[in-house]
């Protein structure tokens, strides 16, 4: 449903994104991830053809923004970054310019207007004017406003950002529900989202794609990925850590720490069996267990990895 | 269509939401009473009409429909729902008229409640009905003219201050193109036909035709082309502004 083919985006001298590519399919919610001023909202304000990229394509249920703008407008749902809005309007005045708009009249139009509402939990603040709106209420009109024509594309820049964890909670919800029928783009900066609602996610630093696949792909980039953690009551010997290093697949056994009478291993190896071939060592030597985990990965390892490479190298 | 009607509505209503209706039409009102009355000298005229009040609505539009339309597009870009406004399914030129219109008719609704002028010479004494309306018609046709500068102005900053000194500027020169004070700077080394072709830019010419009850073809031409030509440059600056 959203096509980018080779973007790029100049700001004078400034590669803000340079040749990205990716596409978007329905039912599928891609997280765009990557440090503030990677070109995340560069990019989304191109899909949505608010911004005219310097070269590439974007075609949106088969029309190009650049060609067809209208049309593209038309099938998206947009939540800038910040979700401005007028501040002079109420809620519900608001709702109603969009839903005019979007070509809705008459009794369509109230229950879209209803609808949307209803979804954003603003039913308490329709006849409040924006401007007097907490965050979180202004974030949820700017939700409202993008979700209200009911489109087959969806793209929101940092949806959750300013909301409390229960508004956070609720949104991701209602992203989950809308997500089979839609494509979805969201850009973020809180790792822990893309774990949550996302089917992908794709990093970008310094304008380039550094990174596209499942979150489970990415959290498999992590050092710690598939590393058991093993915990035990005492302090065994130093032996300890010579078996675990003879046992097959492991690679590195690293010491963590000893403190209030508990040792902390951290073994790593490919091996899925890992944690089996650990537990065995450990009841043959009659190791007292007080904690055993396979680690999933640590996704803000992984992000600073692959969005600061660049500088290092530099 | 629907789309310009539907920014229209936005525009109108955004007015009578803000105070900006309310002290614009207040204050326009008690400045035309000053203007006509005591420094137009209405009564002490002894004349039926109301050109006191006409001769003196382009200084007074030279400060007052700037401060209408610097908010246009200034404030969109200030406050980020220009994002918002052209990712939704419209046209920039719909944008741009949608607003222009609103404004227009806003300042006509102003023209129009100036009426207790026209019931008082219609007390005191006959006038020339007929040249009132076309005065009136002047009035509303150069509102727009001042209406597009500023709106047009108003695109290229994010500063409403700056939108708003500027569209002065610009104003002034085209009141005044008629006058030496344009003229003598092209004076000597421009052609004359550029020359003449400043000097039939004036608002004040093509304005006072109107007003002494001369409706020409090519007096309205001026105007409706000039306001065409300020808009369209408007919606370029729209354009490859908006993102700035």
């Amino acid at each position: 449903m959203i096509e980018v083919q080779n973007l790029s985006k100049q700001f004078g001298a400034f590669n803000a994104v340079s040749d990205i590519s990716f596409t978007v399919n329905k039912g599928e919610v891609l997280g765009f991830l990557g440090p503030n001023g990677a070109g995340k909202s560069t990019t989304m304000k191109m899909i949505t053809g608010f911004l005219a990229p310097n070269s590439g394509t974007v075609k949106v249920c088969g029309s190009d923004v650049i060609k067809s703008p209208i049309a593209v407008k038309k099938s998206i749902g947009y939540l800038p970054e910040g979700a401005p809005a007028y501040g002079d309007m109420t809620v519900v005045n608001f709702l109603k310019f969009v839903a005019e708009i979007r070509g809705f009249s008459g009794a369509e139009k109230t229950k879209r207007i209803e609808n949307a509402i209803q979804k954003a939990n603003l039913e308490g603040v329709v006849h409040k004017t924006i401007e007097t709106l907490s965050k979180g209420f202004k974030r949820r009109v700017g939700l409202a406003q993008s979700i209200l024509h009911d489109p087959p594309v969806l793209v929101m820049d940092e949806p959750t950002d300013g909301l409390d964890p229960n508004q956070k909670h609720e949104v991701r919800l209602l992203i989950k529900e809308m997500a089979k029928n839609k494509a979805i783009i969201i850009s973020t900066h809180i790792l822990e989202e893309v774990d949550a609602i996302c089917d992908r996610a794709i990093i970008i630093a310094q304008g380039k794609v550094k990174f596209d696949g499942t979150p489970e792909e990415l959290e498999s980039l992590s050092e710690y990925h598939n590393s058991v953690r093993l915990r035990l009551d005492g302090y065994p010997s130093l032996n300890a850590e010579n078996l675990l290093k003879r046992l097959p697949g492991v690679k590195k056994v690293e010491h963590v720490n000893s403190k209030d009478e508990r040792t902390t291993y951290r073994i790593y190896g490919g091996e899925k069996d890992l944690l089996k071939e650990v537990s065995r060592l450990a009841q043959k030597e009659q190791w007292v267990i007080d904690e055993i985990a396979v680690e999933k990965g640590h996704l803000d390892d992984v992000f600073r990895q692959l969005t600061t490479e660049q500088e290092a190298e530099g | 269509m629907s789309n310009i009607l539907a920014i229209y509505k936005r525009e109108i209503n955004g007015y009578f939401a803000t105070p900006v209706a309310y002290v614009f039409i207040v204050i326009f009102l008690m400045l035309t009473g000053v203007f006509t009355f005591y420094l137009g000298g209405l009564f002490e005229r002894g004349q039926a009409d109301l050109q006191p009040f006409f001769a003196y609505l382009p200084w007074l539009y030279l400060f007052l429909i700037p401060a209408l339309s610097m908010r246009l597009w200034a404030e969109e870009r200030k406050s980020g729902s220009i994002e918002l406004l052209m990712t939704l399914p419209i046209s920039v030129t719909q944008a741009v008229l949608g607003k222009f219109i609103a404004s227009w008719l806003f300042v006509g609704l102003a023209l129009l409640l100036t009426f207790p002028l026209w019931i008082t010479v219609n007390y005191l004494g006959s006038p020339d009905n007929p040249v009132i309306f076309s005065g009136y018609l002047a009035a509303f046709l150069m509102a727009g003219a001042y209406l597009a500068i500023g709106s047009c102005i108003s695109a290229i900053t994010r500063n409403q201050v700056i939108a708003f000194v500027i569209s002065v500027v610009i104003s002034f020169l085209f009141i005044l193109s008629g006058f030496p004070l344009v003229l003598d700077f092209f004076e000597g080394w421009a052609p004359q036909i550029l020359i003449d072709a400043i000097s039939s830019m004036s608002f004040l010419t093509h304005f006072n035709t109107i007003v002494k009850g001369v409706i020409d073809l090519r007096d309205i031409i001026y105007f409706v082309s000039f306001i065409g030509c300020w808009l369209l440059a408007n919606v370029i600056l729209v354009e490859m502004k908006k993102a700035d």
